[in-house]
């Protein structure tokens, strides 16, 4: 099961509005590499891991994936927070505003409605390790250019955060991997 | 505001620990110096939990602190909600 706890993992710092930046955002929030996409696909894929250190660290990332969600829509619900219709159609959200109003509703930067079709979990625990080390990687060079994408010192900092997530959970992707592939080695004969 | 917000922060930094702990762990089970600072940041952690909890309510459902009426889990603000200094 889950249990909510009533709290950010890391606090997130809105100097002003920048509607822009709330678009942008969306990319991290319903894109296809977003931490949406992250958490449904490591919390799909461990039921088919052959290993309890594969279970329990896709357990464990993929849940601190969803509380990097609610991050990432934090920042844009204070973003666009209190900003009139014409505004927002302005900067680029008119389309959002007529569907959705400010509902951080997840899309992409382009507002493509997320999709199940950006994960994968093919039941083979090699494929589905080594799609988890690409997405972190996707995910990381998504932040890099989102940082460049703003001059609010408070997004930049939780961004950063973010971004080194993203590398700590490579590292633990790659280890895991490696014990994956010496249990299934040891197991197969041709 | 600020005190709710720095005992939040404690908190936060202590769950950080935890949860890049436990990630090491998943792949280092052995680690024993890992597992005694697990351990420790823990037992930090339930103190300051519970001394933010006494006076500004739950932040789970599991909290030790006494139920009291009406229902404190609704009390504002929500994590979104938050103006961090």
């Amino acid at each position: 099961m889950w249990m909510y706890e009533k709290k950010l993992q890391y606090p997130v710092r809105v100097s002003k509005n920048d509607i822009g930046m709330a678009k942008y955002l969306m990319a991290q929030y319903g894109g296809p590499d977003s931490e949406l996409s992250a958490g449904v696909r490591y919390l799909t894929q461990r039921y088919s891991m052959p290993t309890n250190m594969a279970k329990g660290l896709l357990t464990d990332i993929g849940t601190e994936e969803m509380a990097h969600w609610e991050i990432i829509a934090t920042m844009i619900y204070k973003l666009v927070k209190g900003v009139p219709a014409m505004q927002l159609r302005e900067a680029g959200l008119g389309a959002h505003f007529a569907e959705h109003d400010h509902a951080v509703y997840p899309g992409d930067a382009a507002g493509v409605p997320w999709t199940a079709a950006y994960i994968q979990a093919t039941g083979d625990p090699i494929a589905d390790l080594h799609e988890d080390l690409a997405a972190e990687q996707k995910a990381r060079a998504t932040y890099e250019r989102l940082i460049q994408l703003t001059d609010d010192p408070g997004i930049k900092d939780t961004l950063r955060f973010l971004r080194e997530r993203e590398v700590v959970h490579f590292q633990r992707f790659g280890e895991t991997l490696n014990d994956v592939q010496a249990c299934l080695d040891s197991k197969k004969f041709y | 505001m600020d005190e709710r917000l720095t005992l939040l922060r404690e908190i936060q930094e202590l769950e950080f620990a935890m949860v890049d702990l436990i990630l090491f762990l998943d792949t280092h089970p052995q680690d024993r110096a890992a597992l005694r600072d697990y351990a420790a940041v823990r037992d930090k952690h339930m103190v300051v939990i519970k001394r933010y909890e006494e006076i500004y309510g739950p932040l789970s459902f599991c909290s030790t602190t006494p139920v009291k009426c009406p229902w404190q889990w609704l009390e504002g603000p929500w994590p979104w909600e938050i103006e961090y200094a």
